[in-house]
């Protein structure tokens, strides 16, 4: 499992790395390792604002379906809209494949540096 | 009394006393006994099945056999090819379970495929499911389809059949959106009022193509109102009509539903239909019910499987859209069959038959002194007169074997289809003739 | 296997309709279909053998064991089929003059009574058209009763984890914010969670009983009691009717409503997935909620589908009830109830019960052991034993059992069967521990093998197109 040390984590396992003021935000090598083939992303709107632990979209499995559930609050500024044709690239590439960009933040969940979430997801086992 | 449990009396002990229990009374002993039910039930004693079959035929009997239906409004007596009801008798198709098994269902998932295919070809939409329970439910689905955060009051036009009205303001009440019916002018959806009513909290707007009072609708100019307004477009179409009519994909339709009944299933005091429930590749993943998709098997042959299940409640439980987990696969396999019997040249045949028959009625009736039509517009198969002494003619109709025209507000809903012959509607007409005369 | 749309030829076609013997007209033309649709083109020889050569690809319980717990998989007596078939029902209009319909009305009636006795409760509807329609229904009576009364504070429903997805789907559909409450080990409701649950707010209880690991919950009077002093209602899932029908009434429980699958236990068939018939019985302070249709009876009324439901649907249960009659109809439950004891018992020297107790008509095995020992899972097993001409179980339900598969063999499967399919979960035991990788490939000799689900729901291929 990688856990890339410029990154920060949540709990609900998304990951964010800052870009100047803007929040890219994607899920955790452990969270698409969890959910298995992604065959569908649910994705949330350019515009709409997120709130901090709130769900902003959801991603399907075949037989599952996980709540996304946004690290910061803010405006979205982008979605990567490339996702809804290949919804693969988040089992392949968990951290190159960013979900949404969020700007105008103004609050955050709690977030982990990569050594404490490693050792988060350890004891979720 | 009839019984279908195999095991005989000495193998029924056996098992009992393999599981250590003396008789049935132990089965039950986490019931609580005050709640055991220590009588017989009142209901009658079984039969064999040569009794059986001998008391429901007789409560068949008690129903009055009508040799010729002039009568439509939401169930359509159309001919049935003889190869269309042997399909579904079939006994495995009859008794199998959805087919949540893909390997041992390839069939009937195949005879849900091809459905599917059919259904867009006569829509011209995208996407089809594999059915959901009549064309009602498939109207009140759409609606929920359609609303969100924001858009949350769903439109119908009045001109709808009222048990879809109706229907799509139970679904609107469960879910708490709003329901407005916008009304009819001369037979039709009044489009000026459609225009002042299509705010912007509207979801959708559902328009009926032909209406229930048989009129055709300018459905494209008013897909092009619903869509101005940022509102989603729902069309409700007769399947028999769309085989000559513009298909919704061209008047603009983003969903487009409709009772399946006329597709090869009997009129059967209503049920079981069908519902068709379609839309454009865009909506997708928002479309409820069993859908079936094409894949691969793990040695690269072509397959069917139920597909697009993160959808359903089965996963997403309290946050699924719909909590239907069934479609009417027995009658989607009845439609398939009856739209391959007919194929592309006998449905065409059958709705242009209808649509002259009716015609030829409308004709007839209306050289009857007295007799008009209410509404002026163009129609398929369906219209409705201004008659007097409508009761009269319905009884004289009714004892010449004759459904006639359904009382609807001032006037008589009259229907025709391939089935009536000339000398039929000849007949019909001569009567009402001979009741207006006296 | 060729799609029909691969097997049609242009000109093909079955001759079925006289030439039009009255003029003809034409639609306007801006109403005009553009071109015709590609239905496919095909003689009546090619149809008959297309459908054939699909109905031997499917598996149905005329074909052999069909153990699918909570779907109640019993014979589908063919005199049923016979009656539903008779012209006297299919050619009757459903807007016909109500003294043209006397027939229909009377099965109605009848159907209501017999049912009404069965279940407890005091007036029906079978405008619903199958199970997940029925909770739809029922709900809405619950809805209704609570807005007669001003009550507008009771937004939530109380759903167990262990209920059937379509419950918690059903509430949120019918507005209603679902109260999720943990089962005690053994799938029965927790009465401490439900207390703790339970407060003005609280709309109703749905609840299954049995419930959805084939235990019948013995605190159910308790918990009905409770949630009626709350002020809620209690919602009857008739999902597991079939265990205690003419031993235990629902309404007997304290349930207030209640759907019945008519299409699992009164032996209407399930048609590869309807049509079906999900009855709503209430009792009588309910029953002026029920639903009606606008176009037979008048606007006024809460209306969930056109007309009157599935109407030759309960001709057929009407005529397995009439079979049945008062005695057949607790036997019928009592040899469900044996049958998935047997089988339990048979099977369990080698396949856990996942709760080791007397079970009802159906039971949940726990293969989590032996997917740790073997790598063999619960889905591995079910695809195997397809390779011994028998249908799998249910799998992975309830949620609450990990590696479950849930067997109800039915009333209407014989003791020799039974030993075959112990004898069968035998073999399967042992081929997992000595040949799991066999297993993981199973079925070998099914139609196709293992199909890729994730190809279907990344690339979705919906509809046939000519390439």
């Amino acid at each position: 499992m990688n856990y890339p040390v410029d990154l920060k984590y949540s709990k609900s396992h998304e990951w964010v790395k800052m870009d100047g003021d803007v929040a890219v935000i994607g899920i955790s090598d452990f969270a698409q390792n969890a959910l298995g083939d992604v065959v569908f992303v649910n994705l949330p709107q350019d515009g709409d604002s997120v709130s901090a632990g709130e769900s902003f979209g959801d991603v399907e499995s075949v037989k599952t379906v996980s709540d996304l559930i946004s690290p910061v609050s803010g405006t979205i500024c982008q979605v990567n809209e490339a996702l809804l044709d290949a919804p693969e690239k988040l089992n392949q590439d968990a951290y190159g494949a960013w979900i949404m960009k969020v700007k105008n933040l103004d609050g955050e969940e709690e977030l982990l540096d990569a050594a404490a979430y490693e050792a988060f997801c350890a004891q979720e086992g | 009394m009839g019984s279908y449990v195999p095991s005989t009396p000495a193998e029924r002990q056996e098992m009992l006393n393999a599981i250590g229990m003396k008789d049935y009374r132990d089965l039950y002993h986490d019931v609580p006994q005050s709640m055991i039910l220590n009588r017989a039930l009142d209901i009658p004693s079984g039969m064999s099945e040569l009794e059986v079959g001998r008391a429901v035929a007789s409560l068949a009997e008690k129903n009055k056999r009508f040799s010729t239906i002039l009568r439509g409004a939401g169930a359509y007596d159309h001919y049935i090819p003889s190869i269309v009801k042997y399909i579904p008798a079939k006994e495995e198709f009859l008794t199998a379970y959805t087919p949540y098994q893909a390997e041992i269902s390839q069939g009937v998932l195949q005879s849900i495929f091809e459905y599917q295919t059919m259904i867009c070809e006569l829509t011209g939409m995208d996407v089809s499911n594999a059915s959901v329970y009549d064309g009602a439910t498939a109207a009140g689905e759409a609606a929920a389809m359609c609303k969100d955060r924001k858009r949350t009051v769903t439109l119908i036009s009045a001109a709808a059949h009222p048990d879809v009205i109706n229907t799509v303001r139970t679904y609107c009440y469960g879910s708490g959106t709003e329901l407005r019916v916008v009304p009819v002018k001369n037979g039709k959806t009044d489009p000026d009022a459609l225009r002042e009513m299509l705010v912007d909290e509207v979801a959708s707007f559902y328009l009926q193509q032909p209406n229930f009072f048989g009129q055709l609708e300018d459905a494209e100019a008013i897909g092009k109102l619903v869509h101005e307004a940022g509102a989603m477009y729902i069309m409700g179409c007769n399947p028999i009509a769309l085989a000559i009519m513009k298909t919704p994909r061209d008047c603009g339709a983003d969903i487009a539903v409709g009772e399946g009944q006329p597709l090869g299933m009997p009129l059967s005091y209503g049920g079981p239909y069908l519902g068709y429930m379609t839309t454009t590749t865009k909506h997708m993943r928002r479309l409820p019910g069993r859908i079936v998709g094409e894949t691969v098997d793990s040695k690269g042959q072509r397959a069917y499987v139920l597909s697009l299940q993160a959808r359903e409640q089965h996963i997403r439980r309290e946050k699924a859209s719909s909590n239907i987990c069934s479609n009417q696969a027995l009658c989607a396999l009845t439609a398939g069959a009856y739209m391959a019997a007919m194929g592309p040249r006998g449905m065409a045949e059958a709705a242009r038959q209808s649509m002259a028959k009716a015609h030829y009625l409308a004709d007839g009736l209306c050289r009857i002194p007295g007799v008009s039509l209410k509404h002026e517009g163009p129609f398929f198969n369906e219209f409705v007169t201004v008659l007097p002494c409508g009761d009269k003619a319905l009884e004289a109709l009714e004892s010449a074997g004759i459904l006639g025209g359904l009382p609807v507000e001032g006037g008589l809903l009259w229907c025709a289809t391939e089935k009536v012959s000339k000398a039929e509607l000849d007949r019909s007409v001569q009567i009402v003739k001979e009741v207006l005369a006296k | 296997m060729k799609l029909i749309f691969e097997k049609s030829v242009p000109g093909r076609g079955c001759s079925l309709l006289p030439a039009c013997d009255v003029e003809e007209t034409s639609l306007p033309e801006n109403l005009r279909r553009a071109t015709a649709p590609a239905l496919p083109e095909m003689s009546e020889t090619d149809i008959s053998r297309h459908y054939t050569e699909l109905c031997h690809n499917t598996y149905g319980v005329n074909c052999g064991f069909y153990p699918l717990g909570s779907c109640t998989m019993k014979y589908n007596p063919r005199i049923d089929e016979e009656m539903a078939a008779l012209p006297g029902f299919t050619g009757v209009h459903p807007l016909a003059p109500a003294h043209a319909t006397m027939g229909c009305q009377e099965v109605l009636n009848l159907t209501k009574k017999y049912l009404c006795e069965i279940t407890g409760m005091d007036d029906m509807t079978f405008q619903p058209a199958a199970g997940a329609h029925g909770e739809f229904t029922g709900v809405l009576l619950i809805k209704q009763y609570h807005d007669a009364r001003g009550d507008a504070k009771r937004k939530k429903i109380i759903v167990p984890d262990s209920a059937h997805g379509t419950n918690p789907a059903t509430a949120a559909m019918c507005g209603f914010e679902v109260v999720n409450i943990a089962s005690s080990p053994d799938g029965c409701v927790d009465l401490e969670a439900l207390k703790a649950a339970l407060n003005d707010e609280t709309a109703g209880l749905m609840l299954t009983n049995p419930n959805t690991v084939g235990v019948f919950d013995e605190n159910i009077l308790e918990i009905t009691h409770l949630v009626h002093e709350a002020g809620g209602l209690c919602y009857y899932d008739g999902a597991n009717l079939n265990a205690i029908m003419g031993v235990v009434r629902p309404g007997d429980m304290g349930f207030d409503c209640i759907h019945v699958n008519l299409h699992k236990t009164f032996a209407t068939p399930h048609g590869g997935g309807g049509p079906g018939a999900g009855a709503v019985g209430c009792k009588g302070f309910l029953a002026k909620f029920l639903p009606q249709s606008a176009s037979m009876q008048g606007d006024g009324h809460i209306q969930v589908r056109g007309f009157a439901g599935n109407f030759l649907v309960v001709v057929k249960a009407l005529t397995y009830l009439m079979t049945l009659g008062r005695e057949g109809i607790p036997e019928a439950a009592q040899n469900a109830v044996l049958n998935a004891n047997y089988l339990m018992q048979k099977i369990r020297n080698t396949f856990q019960p996942a709760f080791d107790r007397t079970c009802m008509h159906e039971f949940v095995l726990n293969l989590e052991q032996l997917k740790k020992d073997t790598g063999v899972s619960a889905l591995d097993v079910a695809k195997s034993l397809i390779d011994y001409g028998m249908h799998p179980p249910t799998m992975y339900f309830p949620l609450i059992v990990h590696e479950a598969l849930m067997l109800e063999p039915t009333e209407t499967e014989s003791k020799d069967t039974l030993d075959w399919v112990a004898e069968v979960f035998r073999k399967l035991y042992e081929l997992a521990h000595e040949d799991p990788e066999f297993m993981r490939a199973a079925p070998h000799n099914a139609r196709i093998g293992r199909p890729d689900e994730v190809r279907a729901a990344r690339n979705p291929v919906l509809r046939w197109r000519n390439v």
